[in-house]
């Protein structure tokens, strides 16, 4: 017992110095900043930067599936600029994200002021409103894509038995038809988020302010656009850019509800560049052509902090 | 035995057959050992023939090599996207089933199998010819032909007999008419013009060999842009708006059975899934006056164009990839399956939908059962093109057809979205690109 107490009295002196050292060495800002970024760090080089840089290696070769290729230069970005597929896929991309943004904060910001509001099973109702957004994506858009059937739509069939139509709508049988379905889909999916993220922005501005306006006589549409709108524009700018990045670059959507069909009228860059670089195993091409995601996207989010920083300056 | 020595002895034992004892003998011990064998498939149309592969083959090949089979399916378009990540990553499956010529475009990933090819060919009176060209390449078998599933079309008979057409038309124009009549009467025919894997190929490349248009000229240049293309095409555009479901752009394999068993279309190219289900569903699928549908169902090959009538029937192979750490143990999978006593299990359950890889199973007993399914037991010698014509079905050619160059060529035309004449020299153009 006496050797074991020695033992043990000997060894907390030791362990008390270690601690003591750790805590001066944690002591120091330096390295406390280094000791708490570096697993940040790690994980971003690993799944971020390798990945990228990866990327843009491969769109610089000729490397297809069991063949690592050699140095082309740009050359598969200037095949990618005269692929009229892309070009096609581009342009979708664009109008795809342009429509299902506005819908989005149209629909979620209406969303949010109702929800905003005072009502029986409050609580509820915004649990349930965020189902679209729980659901993962391939079962949701897979519900859609029974729903918009160019034979079996449930749709076609209630207009048809309404005596509304006489013929089935071609929803996705008809490349316009299509990408407004996708950009409906899109919608339902992604206005919970809107919803909810300006809802948490709404319950942040004081309700003084909105008694004052409607003393000094404004309507709701003028307390609207003169109280709330300024002070939930900040949330809207970072909501907006989340989901123009999300938007730009789905994927499951799209593969599941038209796989690029009819006639790769729906493809969107991300379907086209999958088609092109995995499943025809064109890896160098398909990086080329995802690559071109990355200006568009880095621009927009370049505006949107710049005017927000601006405005915190403000 | 006392406590000391007990865990002596038990340390001894792991120290053998644990960490020390694999670095000893460089090898893993025998239960994590590559006894598996991981096949990576589609999800069989015959969903009776994916049951057989993991209730009767797996516990089978199990007793008889030691090997566990794990089956895994998935729907045949995502194959292509599974292969290549497979082979990027060095791990996957061991065995992967490939359709038609992707074995070109994997050709580097896989393991030579010649002298097991070399052996099913002459246990089953020779392997078709068109399956050696989609499975060897350099004059080495880059993987095995497993089945054909022959694309014929299913039609109702009685609503051909309704419309004045006692027998299958025999020319495209004819098909044309009867089709025209056949719409009119609430029947259209159906299609797959999407961009999906069997179906829709099926149809579009031999219409386009039938009226004398093709890929590319021996040598691979493209050719594509002919007035015979432009024939086609031409073709195509008023007999989809005459008597096609319009609908048919959209879809993807599965929807022209569903089309068909629910009475929506009176005819589709299509392997014989339609028919078997309709066999196996007999009580479920029904014509209007109540008989089972399966009594009204008749199969019929595409008709002929100007230049002839041509098939394209689609081709599974399986590839032992390279990177597999079990190569030896998917081999040996592989040839035990070919047996005949062993393949014979799966083959009859297909009940003729797909047909064996060698001459030696058009003699089959199962042919004698239905004379509806005749039609499909000597189809694979109808096939005399494959894609990439009047090339080689080479890695070019499976590109171009996993790109569905040639449908979207259909697909545009019929749509509306270009003339006959602007997606014949789009599609031209896309080919191009692919053969520089």
């Amino acid at each position: 017992m006496v050797v074991a107490g020695g033992a043990a009295g000997a060894a907390r002196p030791a362990e008390r110095m270690r601690i003591s050292g750790m805590k001066r060495l944690l002591e120091s800002e330096k390295v406390l900043a280094i000791t708490l970024l570096t697993p940040g760090v790690v994980i971003l080089v690993l799944f971020i930067a390798y990945p990228f840089v990866m990327a843009l290696w491969y769109s610089l070769t000729s490397i297809r599936v069991g063949d690592p290729g050699h140095f082309v230069g740009l050359t598969n970005f200037a095949k990618a600029w005269n692929d009229t597929v892309f070009q096609l896929a581009f342009r979708n991309t664009v109008f795809y994200t342009f429509w299902a943004t506005i819908f989005k904060l149209a629909l979620g910001m209406w969303l949010a002021l109702l929800l905003n509001r005072s009502f029986r099973f409050k609580r509820i109702v915004r649990a349930s409103m965020l189902l679209p957004f729980i659901i993962p994506t391939v079962l949701s858009a897979f519900a859609w894509r029974w729903m918009f059937d160019p034979t079996f739509s449930v749709m076609n069939w209630v207009l048809f038995h309404m005596g509304i139509i006489t013929d089935r709508l071609p929803f996705l049988s008809n490349g316009d038809w299509a990408m407004w379905c996708a950009v409906v889909v899109n919608t339902w999916r992604g206005m919970p988020f809107f919803a909810i993220t300006l809802l948490a922005g709404l319950q942040t501005i004081s309700p003084d302010l909105h008694e004052a306006a409607a003393l000094d006589g404004a309507s709701a549409w003028h307390r609207f656009w003169h109280v709330t709108w300024p002070l939930l524009l900040p949330v809207t700018l970072v909501v907006v850019v989340f989901s123009v990045i999300q938007t730009f670059s789905d994927f499951q959507l799209i593969y599941v509800l038209t796989g690029g069909g009819p006639a790769n009228t729906t493809h969107l860059v991300a379907t086209y560049a999958y088609q092109v670089g995995v499943a025809s195993g064109l890896l160098g091409e398909g990086a080329a052509l995802s690559l071109f995601m990355f200006p568009v996207l880095f621009a927009v989010v370049w505006f949107q902090l710049r005017y927000l920083k601006r405005m915190e300056a403000h | 035995m006392k406590r000391r020595k007990f865990l002596k002895a038990a340390g001894a034992g792991v120290a053998s057959t644990g960490l020390a004892g694999i670095l000893a003998t460089h090898r893993a011990p025998v239960f994590a050992q590559a006894n598996t064998v991981h096949i990576l498939r589609w999800n069989d149309f015959v969903p009776a023939a994916d049951k057989v592969l993991r209730e009767v083959f797996a516990p089978e090949v199990q007793k008889a090599l030691g090997l566990k089979l794990n089956v895994e399916t998935v729907n045949a378009n995502d194959i292509p996207a599974r292969a290549t990540s497979a082979i990027q990553s060095g791990s996957g499956p061991d065995i992967i089933m490939l359709l038609n010529n992707l074995p070109h475009l994997y050709s580097s990933a896989a393991v030579d199998v010649s002298n097991l090819a070399g052996e099913i060919g002459k246990a089953g009176g020779g392997i078709y010819a068109p399956a050696t060209q989609l499975n060897t390449v350099g004059g080495k078998w880059v993987s095995l032909p497993w089945s054909l599933v022959p694309a014929l079309i299913a039609y109702r008979k009685s609503w051909f007999d309704e419309v004045g057409v006692k027998t299958f038309p025999k020319t495209w124009t004819e098909y044309h008419d009867c089709g025209k009549k056949l719409k009119a009467a609430k029947h259209p025919i159906g299609q797959t013009l999407g961009n999906t894997f069997g179906d829709a190929p099926t149809f579009t490349y031999p219409l386009l060999w039938s009226f004398g248009g093709q890929e590319v000229d021996p040598k691979g240049k493209v050719v594509l842009d002919s007035k015979e293309t432009v024939e086609s095409l031409r073709f195509m555009t008023q007999f989809w708006k005459d008597a096609h479901d319009e609908g048919g752009l959209a879809w993807d394999d599965s929807n022209n059975n569903r089309a068909f068993l629910s009475g929506d279309i009176s005819a589709s190219l299509n392997g014989a899934s339609i028919y078997v289900a309709a066999l196996n569903g007999a009580d479920k699928f029904k014509t209007e006056k109540g008989a089972p549908l399966h009594t009204d169902i008749l199969h019929a090959p595409l008709p002929a164009g100007p230049k002839g009538a041509h098939a394209y029937h689609t081709a599974f192979n399986h590839m032992v990839m390279k990177y597999s750490k079990n190569a030896k143990g998917a081999t040996e999978f592989l040839t035990w399956a070919h047996k005949k006593e062993n393949y014979e299990k799966w083959f009859v359950v297909q009940k003729g939908f797909a047909t064996g890889p060698t001459r030696e199973w058009e003699n089959h007993a199962m042919w004698n059962q239905d004379p509806v399914m005749l039609p499909f037991k000597t189809a694979p010698q109808a096939q005399s093109r494959l894609m990439g014509f009047a090339g080689q079905p080479d890695k070019k050619a499976a590109e171009a057809w996993n790109k569905y160059v040639v449908t979207v060529m259909y697909a545009q035309a019929c749509s509306g979205k270009m003339k006959p004449e602007e997606a014949c020299k789009w599609a031209a153009g896309e080919l191009g690109k692919i053969y520089t």
